[in-house]
């Protein structure tokens, strides 16, 4: 066993935005020396597809910061969804932050290691062939057999 | 401060992508060689001095200059 500090995440959002943080501190932690992996369960599986199609929306989310004040309702019409979602992206590229792929790609290359939980696969009907290569499956079990000897362990 | 071994531009780019590209710049380095970093991150002050601290990487020295943040950081 190597003597490296150790991160383990669980991921469970599959929004555009909380697909952020479990890339961005595993692929940090990689550079910085740890042994990384990532638990995707349930909408955090989102995240391992090939295409990732992720969306954000303001909707429950008084949080979002907003070009023009808009009553809730308004927010709901369609396609505002993919207009939030176009202008978040439109937003990250011009101050320079990485896409998602981009990361992912990086998390990859830095041997972060992502599991995809079995027992949400097949609830969602989700098949190994949409994810990306180099995800291994498992459950309950197999999170904590690295999480047990991790020294951060972040649920996402 | 023109001393050094390789230069990376990390301009435009933000967290974590100039720690990542330095890391990455650094693996293909020898020990001892010193990199240049540019910045435009603000955040990249701090996180450099918490790479270097937690990479065994020293960091030579930083500064600030027009907008941009200059790193020396020898490779461990």
């Amino acid at each position: 066993m190597s003597d490296d500090k150790k991160l383990a995440i669980i991921a469970t959002k599959g929004t555009l935005d909380w697909a952020y943080p479990p890339f961005i501190l595993a692929s940090t932690a990689a550079a910085l020396g740890y042994e990384s992996q990532i638990f995707f369960t349930f909408y955090g599986l989102q995240l391992l597809k090939k295409k990732p199609d992720l969306k954000v929306t303001s909707l429950g989310n008084p949080g979002m910061p907003m070009p023009v004040p808009m009553p809730v309702l308004a927010q709901a019409l369609p396609g505002m969804q993919g207009m939030m979602t176009a202008m978040m992206k439109q937003k990250m590229k011009s101050k320079g932050v990485a896409s998602i792929e981009d990361l992912r790609s990086l998390c990859l290359e830095a041997e972060v290691k992502m599991v995809a939980c079995q027992m949400t696969v097949d609830l969602f009907d989700m098949s190994r062939e949409d994810f990306i290569d180099g995800v291994s499956y498992g459950g309950a079990a197999t999170f904590f057999e690295f999480a047990g000897e991790s020294d951060i362990c972040l649920f996402i | 401060m023109a001393e050094f071994d390789q230069e990376l531009d990390a301009s435009g780019l933000n967290c974590p992508l100039p720690i990542l590209r330095a890391k990455k710049t650094l693996a293909s380095m020898s020990s001892g060689q010193v990199l240049h970093i540019i910045a435009t991150d603000p955040g990249s002050v701090k996180d450099f001095e918490a790479f270097a601290k937690q990479t065994g990487n020293e960091l030579l020295d930083h500064k600030e200059e027009g907008g941009k943040f200059l790193f020396r950081m020898r490779k461990a």
